[in-house]
């Protein structure tokens, strides 16, 4: 993907799908703040909410990021970085966790 | 600037990618960088979820802060992300004049957004919404400050490749795309980390 | 074939830089390095000066330290040490430590210097970057160093600086956040430049399994400070707002402080703080020690003429040593009242920890095994780190069990556990790597009997201040105490110890004096080391010494592993990695 004359093949291609992942993401934004104003359980509201978000993040992420065509080494670099991210999530788990029962 | 040539000469991969990791140095040094990123803004949704979770009650976003305002920030910053993608398609087209046109609309998109978030800040501070009034602002406004920053960031790194960085086009267009789509991975970053924001500050 | 010191100004021709820019504000990994090194040794010393300065209030409590303590006004009116001066020594002394002295020298100047020669690279990948980082850090290091002159003086809540307390604090604080916001963007620019650098510009020839472990132990370093660092800056930012915002990040509903309620909106948590931090800082004791495992390994292959016993393990185990320590941190946390399970699954990861670090030290000590070893300054500091760390590692492995912790927490023993890590630890490996790498650094060897003058009574004084600590520790005596425990009657039998621990504090000072004046005097010897002195096989000994701009006179090329020391058939006893002669590969 990074050798130029890679992209001067398909570069058109790729402007037709910025476009479209540009209208996937006005569509999103749209509904996430629809679906903010439906009477729903909190915990059904912030996953549905945090899901749409997901979305949208791997929308730019693989497409105005080129990660879905990116080389492997960046791909393990990432891997490595969301799994110790979710090691950070697990910060109010470790305090919380007598409160939830799980002590 | 002279004895700086000198050494760019001598190191290898800052403009071509290596044979084995098919990448140049500066990809993968973006990379990296927005690596440490998600776990700077991580450690501060952690912090968010365990002040909310061990709270007794915790206040909508909405009842302090403006849902409007948001929506059309994210739209606005949606959109640069667009443009930016669209300003380093330009130069792989090698048409520098669309580069600057869409370059140009990002730094203003970037303004937008920052103007937006001032007049949000300011009706905060004018109903006396302070970050010590309660936890919700403190990480409200933390959170949005940091954002503001690397917007801030974003947009004067774009402006110097918009202006005075254009000149390296003439003498080594390839290096000069690669700033572009370095300087583009991070303002989608910042676009991304606000995608998340929005829902979690004033929607949730 | 190794004789490369006549190629010495063979390619230079680069116009001539000026003073500032050649040696301040350069962009050569070399300049870098020595400058990292050399801040970082000056702040070691300054932070062992505060440390002998607590170390008379412990020995002799509430007596006026004569002389020195006449100048220190404002801490020591009369010369007699306020506890509040005494927590600002203890807080700084930790912070400066590991902040501004190991990891500067191990990371900054070790690495910067010794990693790009090592893969045969002409520099770091973003020598700009590079630049920006040391400064960084050395805005850090003034910003720290600068507080001791606020009017309330410096941070003085310990070098964890822990909320509610680091809250309220005085000015100090908030410099020290400054400080270490600077100290933490150094480390990131740096930790991407070190990783860039490793993947990108190792020479050709030079797969992964033949990378020195060196390299091997500075890479994984970087993703740790990469990755532990960010959630400490958030934290340092989210303190800073507590203090100048006026948020309630870590101030709980209710704090009362002198008798008056706080007015803060509150609701926020103490042990947020407390977790963030340890996020970073339990990575970190790693990025103290992996550097150091890493010189060692690299010294005791070169003087025991073997390979190194195991390297692939070794690479395997520093790999999963860094993978670990990101989910460890919470067993400095055992006594925040976290649940049973929470602590059981903290409790067993710490466990599984201690398995890679002992793969790693017995790899070293069977490196060992029939070799001929050569006895010389380096090696002695490499091979008294070994039984040092070993000590170190396993006093820790009480620290990670609930039940003992329990008894341990907070005491000295605790002191005694990490020190034995970093002190005869870590620093004893960073002087083994000045002696070993000052060659190639100068052109000139340092000397061997003020070396041995240097080793002998450090590892003595060493011993005699970090033995007693685990003895004062086990009989139950708390740290940070401010008059030595005296005023507990279960730590008279050991208050003793504090004396014989002072003593020996000012005699480990007395025994650096052989090094400082090695270190300057070597600089007056003739340029005579030659390109290899120590008949070394990694890539670094290649360049001539010092190396010029751009490091090699010929980019290297790596044919073989990095210890093929006493191949057999082979008529000297090392093949470097960079020689082509043998047909011999691995």
């Amino acid at each position: 993907m990074s050798a130029s004359h890679d992209h001067e093949i398909d570069i058109d291609h790729h402007v037709k799908v910025y476009i479209r992942v540009f209208i996937a993401l006005l569509v999103l934004t749209v509904i996430t703040v629809a679906v903010s104003y439906l009477e729903m359980s909190p915990p059904a509201a912030i996953a549905l909410g945090l899901f749409i978000a997901s979305v949208k993040a791997s929308l730019v992420a693989c497409y105005f990021m080129h990660l879905i065509s990116e080389r492997k080494l960046i791909g393990y670099v990432l891997v490595l970085t969301v799994l110790f991210f979710f090691f950070e999530l697990l910060i109010p788990l470790v305090t919380e966790g007598n409160n939830l029962g799980m002590g | 600037m002279a004895s700086a040539h000198s050494i760019d000469d001598v190191i290898p991969y800052t403009v071509a990618p290596r044979e084995d990791t098919g990448l140049n140095n500066v990809k993968l040094g973006i990379w990296l960088f927005l690596a440490s990123e998600v776990m700077l803004f991580g450690a501060l949704f952690a912090g968010y979820l365990l002040l909310r979770v061990g709270a007794t009650d915790w206040p909508e976003g909405r009842t302090y802060l403006s849902v409007p305002w948001a929506f059309t920030n994210t739209l606005v910053l949606i959109s640069s992300s667009v443009t930016m993608v669209m300003a380093w398609a330009s130069l792989i087209r090698k048409d520098l004049g669309k580069y600057r046109l869409w370059m140009g609309l990002t730094v203003l998109g970037g303004f937008g957004f920052l103007i937006i978030k001032y007049i949000e800040y300011s009706s905060k501070f004018h109903h006396g919404y302070f970050p010590e009034t309660n936890t919700f602002l403190a990480i409200y406004f933390t959170l949005t400050a940091l954002h503001g920053l690397h917007v801030i960031s974003g947009m004067a790194v774009n402006g110097y490749l918009l202006g005075p960085g254009t000149k390296m086009w003439q003498t080594e267009p390839q290096r000069f795309t690669n700033r572009v789509e370095a300087a583009g991975l991070f303002w989608h970053f910042v676009d991304l980390v606000w995608i998340f924001l929005f829902p979690i500050l004033y929607l949730l | 074939m190794t004789d490369h010191a006549g190629h010495d100004d063979g390619h230079g021709h680069h116009e001539e830089l000026g003073f500032w820019r050649k040696y301040v504000f350069s962009v050569d990994h070399k300049v870098i390095g020595i400058q990292y090194a050399i801040t970082g040794l000056l702040f070691l010393f300054f932070g062992f000066c505060l440390m002998m300065l607590m170390r008379w209030q412990l020995a002799f409590p509430g007596s006026p330290l004569p002389v020195i303590g006449g100048l220190l006004s404002r801490g020591m009116p009369g010369g007699i040490m306020l506890p509040e001066f005494y927590n600002e020594l203890g807080a700084m002394h930790g912070t400066i430590m590991v902040f501004l002295g190991v990891v500067p020298l191990a990371v900054g100047g070790f690495g910067n210097f010794v990693l790009p020669l090592q893969i045969g690279a002409p520099d770091m990948a973003f020598p700009r970057l590079n630049m920006a980082s040391y400064w960084s850090f050395f805005l850090g290091g003034a910003v720290m160093f600068a507080s001791f002159f606020l009017p309330q003086g410096a941070a003085q809540s310990g070098w964890t600086s822990y909320p509610p307390l680091s809250n309220i604090a005085p000015s100090g604080q908030t410099a020290w956040l400054i400080g270490m916001i600077f100290l933490i963007t150094s480390s990131l620019l740096g930790s991407v430049n070190f990783i860039v650098t490793t993947i990108q510009l190792r020479v050709k020839g030079l797969s992964f399994f033949r990378l020195p472990f060196f390299v091997w132990s500075q890479f994984v370093t970087a993703f740790l400070l990469l990755l532990a660092f960010p959630p400490l800056e958030a934290a340092g930012v989210m303190q800073l707002m507590d203090r100048l915002a006026g948020t309630s990040f870590f101030m709980p509903d209710g704090l009362v402080v002198s008798g008056n309620a706080l007015e803060v909106s509150g609701g926020g948590s103490p042990i947020l703080w407390q977790h963030l931090f340890w996020f970073l800082a339990h990575p970190e004791v790693y990025v103290l020690i992996l550097p150091a495992l890493g010189i060692v390994a690299e010294i005791v292959a070169n003087n025991t003429r073997k390979p190194l016993w195991g390297y692939k393990s070794m690479v395997y185990a520093v790999v999963a040593l860094g993978f670990l320590s990101f989910i460890v941190w919470a067993h400095h946390m055992f006594l925040t009242g976290m649940g049973t399970i929470m602590s059981a699954f903290f409790q067993t990861t710490t466990m599984i920890i201690s398995i890679p670090s002992v793969i790693i030290l017995t790899a070293l000590i069977l490196s060992l095994w029939g070799g001929s070893i050569r006895f010389n300054t380096p090696m002695l500091f490499a091979l008294a780190f070994l039984p040092m760390f070993g000590i170190g590692g396993l006093t820790g492995l009480p620290l990670g069990l609930t039940a003992a912790d329990i008894h341990l927490h907070d005491t000295y023993y605790v002191i005694g556990h990490f020190h034995y890590v970093v002190a005869p630890g870590t620093i004893f490996a960073l002087f083994a790597g000045v002696y070993y790498w000052y060659p190639k650094a100068t052109g000139r060897r340092m000397s061997e009997v003020l070396g041995k003058l240097h080793f002998w009574p450090s590892f003595f004084f060493m011993n005699g201040i970090f033995f007693p600590m685990l003895i004062q520790g086990m009989a139950g005596m708390s740290r940070r105490m401010y008059d030595g425990g005296m005023t507990y009657a279960h730590n008279e039998s050991v208050l003793w110890l504090n004396k014989v621990i002072s003593f020996s504090a000012w005699g480990l000072a007395l025994a650096q004096i052989p090094f400082v004046l090695n270190f300057f005097l070597s600089l007056r010897k003739p340029k005579e080391a030659g390109a290899n002195p120590w008949l070394a096989t990694t890539i670094e000994w290649a360049a001539p010494s010092p190396p010029g701009h751009g490091n090699f006179a010929e980019v290297p090329v790596a044919y073989r592993g990095p210890y093929e020391y006493s191949v057999p058939g082979d008529a000297e006893d090392y093949t470097p990695q960079f020689d082509p002669a043998s047909a011999r590969t691995s």
